[in-house]
């Protein structure tokens, strides 16, 4: 049944996939090892090999990464305030709407799904100008705010698919002895929900770390920038330097990938059942 | 409040329940009360702003008489079209793939998800360097190859559209894979032992088996794909910044292009043209996932 013709059509769809996966971070990685001026790639194999454009970054010996740990530091504020924020308030109205039965929660939800419905790109214009008005551009305030509100529709989507499969019989135990809503909230539903809130923690983490348009909007002193927005600042550069630029987006990129992959099985589980009800 | 109810058991566990109903009901408020502050302050009141600030008629004439308007609507539903469709097929088929029995194949699929779960910004960049038309490896390659000048990949209009589907669906491409994955799993075995025990062939049994198991979720997949991919700045904006002479831009893009401008009214303007088209899918696929157990991939 499994013929030679058919063993090698599935050997060959899956060199394609490995060969298209991996060829932009391939050639990331090649250039960032190139030396500064031979960042011109003239074959598939590596000519060159050096560590000096990370260390560059690292040690910010360059006028473009003068700010790398700074901007770090702001990407890395602003994904984590961005994830405990979103957390904190999904977690809040999900269990009001759907343990509680807030009155008027399902209408709730449809705003929720409603704003999970709108192209980021097209809520970006009048959200910068909201946070100009508010006070907040330029501060990190801004990009936690702008995260949190395109994070939290979808985290509270997600979260009432999880809780809808916690059996109501028992809250309703817990109550017969006695429990409180945030006795409730603390013993019964978050113990429960552990997975959910590790893989909408982590989204919230990534979907903030990620954030190009936002951050390039709303942020601009260079010491306030996010490490994405100073990545494409490069490129108003006639001659951009780009082997310390592949550098430095490699050293970007690593952590995400690696949480991605340290919770990879809360976030399929977890994203994939939401994302699309299945 | 217990004092006033006359004695009786039934009455005063109804009182005691109701106090609890009432303070249940003051916690749920309380807690859902930051989700709504976020979505006032950070949501209604800027879309409310947002079609204020673009309620002024002049703004549209200004984006019509502006010539890059057409040519950023018709880029834009090429864009969708291609990508959006290309994508959720190969996505379509790739899941197909994913579910074979070989071991390597689980592993590749772990792989696979890299480019999801990467920030895009550095591999974007990184495309845009491989395929820059003086310096990058492809053109490299093509003139060590074939001896050839490469095409100009990021200063001609097509080829520029063509790279940033692309990296579009290079992103996108493993999210919507595993969704579809996670469909092709629901769907039981023995249909497949039962179908091929009747002489089915692979074609037959994608068509009578898999496809009606999957084409409710496919769509649902297709319809917010294309809300997603509507409002993808990335992959143009960082990939050729809308050139060769604007000519690549976007809808996503034009907007923040005359934001840049300091014209927010003209920005507001494209994105609420845009809307007519926007509104209706929004609405569909509000009905299909807001309501439980309608029809999905089962």
């Amino acid at each position: 049944m499994n013929s030679l013709a058919e063993r090698i059509t599935v050997w060959l769809i899956g060199l394609a996939v490995l060969i298209w996966t991996l060829l932009p971070i391939y050639h990331m990685l090649l250039i960032a090892v190139a030396p500064a001026d031979k960042a011109v790639a003239s074959g598939i194999l590596p000519q060159y090999f050096t560590l000096q454009n990370f260390q560059t970054a690292l040690g910010a010996r360059h006028n473009l990464v003068q700010y790398f740990w700074q901007q770090l530091l702001n990407s890395v504020v602003i994904a984590v305030g961005t994830a405990v924020i979103s957390l904190a308030i999904s977690i809040g109205a999900n269990f009001a709407i759907t343990r509680l039965k807030l009155p008027g929660g399902r209408t709730i939800t449809n705003i929720a799904l409603l704003t999970y419905l709108i192209p980021a790109a097209f809520l970006a214009i009048p959200m910068y100008r909201t946070m100009g008005l508010y006070g907040l551009i330029d501060t990190p305030w801004s990009m936690i705010f702008a995260m949190v509100a395109l994070a939290s529709p979808y985290a509270i989507w997600v979260m009432n698919q999880a809780s809808a499969k916690i059996p109501v019989e028992l809250d309703e135990a817990a109550r017969i002895d006695g429990a409180t809503p945030m006795k409730l909230l603390w013993y019964v539903y978050l113990p429960l929900m552990v997975p959910t809130i590790v893989a909408i923690g982590i989204y919230a983490l990534l979907l903030a770390w990620n954030e190009y348009l936002y951050a390039f909007l709303m942020l601009s002193n260079e010491r306030q920038l996010t490490l994405p927005v100073a990545l494409g600042n490069f490129l108003a550069f006639d001659d951009a330097p780009w082997s310390l630029l592949m550098a430095a987006g490699a050293i970007y990129a690593l952590p995400p990938t690696l949480i991605y992959y340290m919770f990879r099985r809360y976030m399929v589980a977890g994203l994939a059942s939401g994302a699309v009800k299945s | 409040m217990a004092m006033a109810v006359p004695s009786g058991a039934g009455a005063t566990t109804a009182a005691r329940s109701r106090a609890p109903a009432e303070r249940d009901r003051k916690v749920a408020w309380l807690l859902v009360l930051p989700y709504l502050l976020v979505f006032a302050l950070f949501v209604v009141y800027p879309v409310l702003y947002g079609l204020y600030l673009g309620s002024d008629p002049k703004s549209y004439t200004k984006l019509l008489q502006d010539p890059i308007f057409f040519s950023t609507i018709a880029n834009t539903v090429i864009f969708l079209l291609i990508a959006v469709n290309l994508k959720m097929l190969v996505a379509l088929l790739l899941s197909g793939f994913f579910l074979r029995p070989e071991h390597w194949i689980r592993w590749l699929s772990v792989l696979f998800v890299v480019a999801w779960a990467m920030p895009s910004i550095p591999t974007i960049l990184s495309f845009r360097w491989m395929f820059n038309p003086e310096w990058g490896m492809v053109n490299a390659l093509i003139f060590q190859w074939f001896k050839v000048e490469g095409p100009g990949w990021l200063t001609e209009r097509h080829y520029g559209l063509f790279l940033a589907i692309m990296v579009h669906i290079w992103k996108s491409l493993p999210f919507w894979t595993l969704i579809l994955l996670a469909a092709r799993m629901q769907v039981p075995k023995e249909h497949y032992e039962a179908a091929a025990v009747d002489g089915a062939g692979t074609f037959q049994q994608f068509r009578h088996i898999t496809w009606p198991a999957m084409r409710g979720i496919y769509l649902t997949s297709l319809l917010l794909s294309t809300i997603w991919s509507l409002g993808d700045f990335n992959s143009v904006y960082l990939l050729t910044g809308g050139g060769p002479l604007d000519l690549t831009q976007v809808l996503a893009t034009l907007g923040v292009r005359y934001l840049r401008m300091d014209q927010i009214d003209v920005a507001l303007a494209s994105v609420i043209f845009a809307m007519p088209a926007i509104l209706p899918l929004v609405w569909f696929m509000m009905k299909r996932l807001s309501n439980p157990g309608e029809e999905t991939a089962k």
